[in-house]
């Protein structure tokens, strides 16, 4: 290489780099964000839409919630997003404000010759034991008993679960801890837990395909994956006694009768009590820091503005996508939330509309 | 390349500064030396910094203990599982692979046609091209199907189940397929060409005179190979199959895809556990700076390191002599 193509090598991207950052610098609008994967595919057709209806671009990088609430505390994005909320002690030691977004369900995927979608019946003690490893057979007594009308195989029960670290997971396991004594004493609730039985696979499309190929499979994914896939799920005995199946209705019964009057909008929308709510219901949250410094202001606001939109302009998108918009109640309490907590350096609220 | 280039041009024009751009490549080339050291130093240091808070709160037991509990309040974790998933399904790995690359080397050596040698050593070669996450799709999709429906669940699994002392290793309560044995098939597959590669090699390099002589005396291809090629090649071969374990215990997405990723124990073959790296795999992106997760899984990694390290620092050593000349 001589002197004359090393010096066009190193002045060519010094130039791109300047005809890039001046359209940039002109709209200055671009947000970063990095997080959780369970509410990846409603950002990014968020991110689309706002492209042209606010003219902001979002950068969304879902590298899993642990690594959305590090990035946040280390200041490193605009925001971050994690499926599981922040305690409050947590949320006020790393100076962050978290509101909810979106709400999504989990719901159970089971492979058993014979048995059509949203036919099997389960109430929570036999999911619980079926993932503790103690329901070994599908034809135990206490399935046929709430089955009378499917004739359930001789088959193992083979349960699939997430083996890398996710919000499904977590949502699923605080609902296996709320209805299970045991499993909340044993496994307990996490991103990632020690489970009792069954294989690990990565992903959604992992614990499907898991499920999918072997005959005596149950597994737990996003009901959007398992809509989209359309595999075989079940219906649950939820908090009231009724068999309610995965439909939308159900899961918008969970979010009205929830209660968001909790520190950091955490609202808890699993079990709830009502004849048609589905028991595995969560919001996924996102994380803004309430001191921005001042070369962060502009970020700050522009998530803001940008979450605004999707809360006026997204509902429709999210539930194309089978996820539930958030009532119009509380988005007004978070845009208040917005303007009361979120300061610039000089100590003005930020959000003023 | 740009900063090395120019002294040529300039040696053959001014001999005076011919001494210093001799200076300065001796010292560029020592510098990458030393930096590759460096790098490798600065990565050990750096795992076991990070490894220190789990190390501190769990203590030298953490090697040994099978605990691994992420949920937040009480965590308990150890690498018990891990190290003895890696160990198990890398050995396994091994059985399996090096039967099949004695088989390779000794066709390519000694049995294939001239025109056959070319190509069979050149696929063996592409074994070792093909990135590990298609190995860990085609185990998931193809090999994990065919271990549930025709060996655990076919009569091979029921046959090995009914041996008797022996039979609890291949009886499973695990019916997915993802499972020890899937990952070691997988792993073996994977670690063929880097031990076929090296029997070939040291095979080859059996002086001719030692094999004819022993085919004047009247015996036979496998005489020869038992009693004249292997005894030569000894060393080498062990080193060969080191380097495979080394390749084996490292091995992340495709185990990961097969193995199924259960902290437990695996007490038959078809049982789902998980390794060293898989664990990694999974659980780094979701854990928390500073937390004392993030921590064990840095001090797997460095514990991963060390085993390796140790493995490779072995083979290195068996296959010295032979590799030099």
């Amino acid at each position: 290489m001589n002197r004359r193509t090393l010096l066009l090598a190193s002045g060519a991207p010094l130039l791109g780099l300047g005809a890039l950052a001046r359209p940039a610098l002109a709209q200055a609008a671009t947000v970063t964000g990095a997080g959780a994967s369970f509410p990846r595919p409603i950002y990014e057709r968020w991110g689309q839409a706002a492209r042209e209806g606010l003219s902001l671009t979002l950068n969304y990088q879902s590298i899993g919630s642990g690594g959305g609430i590090n990035q946040i505390t280390n200041r490193t994005v605009d925001f971050g997003a994690s499926d599981a909320p922040l305690p409050a002690a947590q949320l006020t030691e790393r100076s962050l404000l978290q509101f909810p977004t979106v709400m999504g369900s989990v719901v159970l995927i089971v492979n058993i010759p014979g048995v059509a979608d949203n036919t099997l019946k389960l109430t929570p003690e036999v999911i619980a034991d079926m993932f503790l490893g103690r329901i070994t057979r599908w034809n135990d007594a206490r399935i046929v008993e709430l089955n009378s009308g499917i004739r359930l195989p001789s088959l193992p029960v083979s349960p699939a679960y997430r083996a890398d670290a996710s919000g499904t997971t977590f949502v699923f396991t605080t609902y296996l801890s709320r209805i299970s004594e045991t499993w909340k004493n044993g496994p307990g609730s996490g991103t990632s837990i020690s489970w009792p039985a069954g294989n690990g696979a990565r992903g959604n499309e992992g614990v499907s395909n898991t499920v999918r190929q072997t005959p005596g499979a149950i597994g737990y994914t996003e009901n959007a994956y398992a809509t989209v896939n359309r595999l075989i799920t079940t219906q649950i005995r939820n908090k009231s006694g009724a068999f309610v199946t995965p439909v939308m209705a159900s899961f918008q019964a969970a979010a009205d009768v929830a209660n968001w009057d909790v520190p950091g909008f955490a609202a808890d929308l699993i079990d709830l009590n009502g004849p048609t709510v589905w028991p595995i219901v969560s919001p996924t949250f996102i994380l803004l820091p309430t001191n921005p410094t001042a070369d962060k202001v502009n970020g700050s606001l522009n998530t803001m503005r940008f979450f605004d939109w999707c809360y006026k302009n997204g509902a429709a998108a999210a539930t194309q996508l089978e996820y539930m918009p958030l009532p119009a109640a509380v988005q007004d309490r978070v845009r208040a939330a917005w303007r009361a907590q979120v300061k610039n350096p000089a100590g003005q609220p930020i959000w003023t509309a | 390349m740009g900063t090395t280039a120019p002294p040529p041009p300039a040696a053959t024009v001014r001999g005076s500064s011919g001494r210093l751009g001799d200076t300065i490549f001796e010292w560029m080339c020592r510098g990458a030396g030393l930096l590759v050291l460096l790098l490798l130093g600065g990565i050990i240091i750096t795992l076991f910094i990070g490894g220190l808070p789990a190390l501190r709160q769990f203590g030298i037991p953490f090697v040994w203990s099978t605990a691994w509990n992420p949920v937040e309040g009480r965590e308990q974790f150890g690498a018990g599982i891990a190290i003895v998933g890696t160990v198990v399904a890398s050995v396994l790995a091994i059985i399996m692979a090096v039967p099949l690359a004695f088989g390779v080397a000794f066709f390519l050596t000694e049995l294939a046609p001239e025109w056959l040698k070319r190509p069979v050593g050149t696929a063996i070669e592409l074994l070792a091209a093909v990135p590990s996450i298609i190995f860990g799709m085609w185990g998931l999709f193809v090999i994990v199907p065919i271990i549930q429906g025709y060996i655990q669940l076919g009569w091979i699994g029921e046959a090995m189940a009914e041996l008797p002392g022996i039979g609890f290793l291949f009886a499973s309560n695990s019916f997915t397929g993802t499972s020890l044995f899937a990952a070691a098939l997988v792993l073996a597959i994977m670690i063929l060409p880097f031990i076929a590669a090296t029997m070939r090699d040291v095979f080859d390099q059996v002086p001719p005179v030692f094999k004819e002589s022993a085919y004047g005396l009247g015996a036979t291809r496998w005489e020869v190979v038992r009693n004249v090629v292997l005894p030569y090649t000894r060393t080498s071969v062990v080193g060969g199959i080191m380097l495979g374990l080394g390749r084996a215990l490292g091995e992340t997405m495709a185990v990961t895809f097969v193995i199924g990723n259960a902290n437990r124990i695996a007490t038959s073959i078809f049982d789902p556990t998980t390794t060293i790296a898989s664990v990694v795999a999974m659980e780094f992106p979701e854990s928390l700076t500073g937390s004392l997760q993030q921590s064990s899984l840095l001090l797997l990694g460095f514990l991963l390191f060390v085993i390796s390290f140790v493995v490779l620092a072995i083979s290195r050593y068996l296959l010295r002599s032979k590799l030099k000349a």
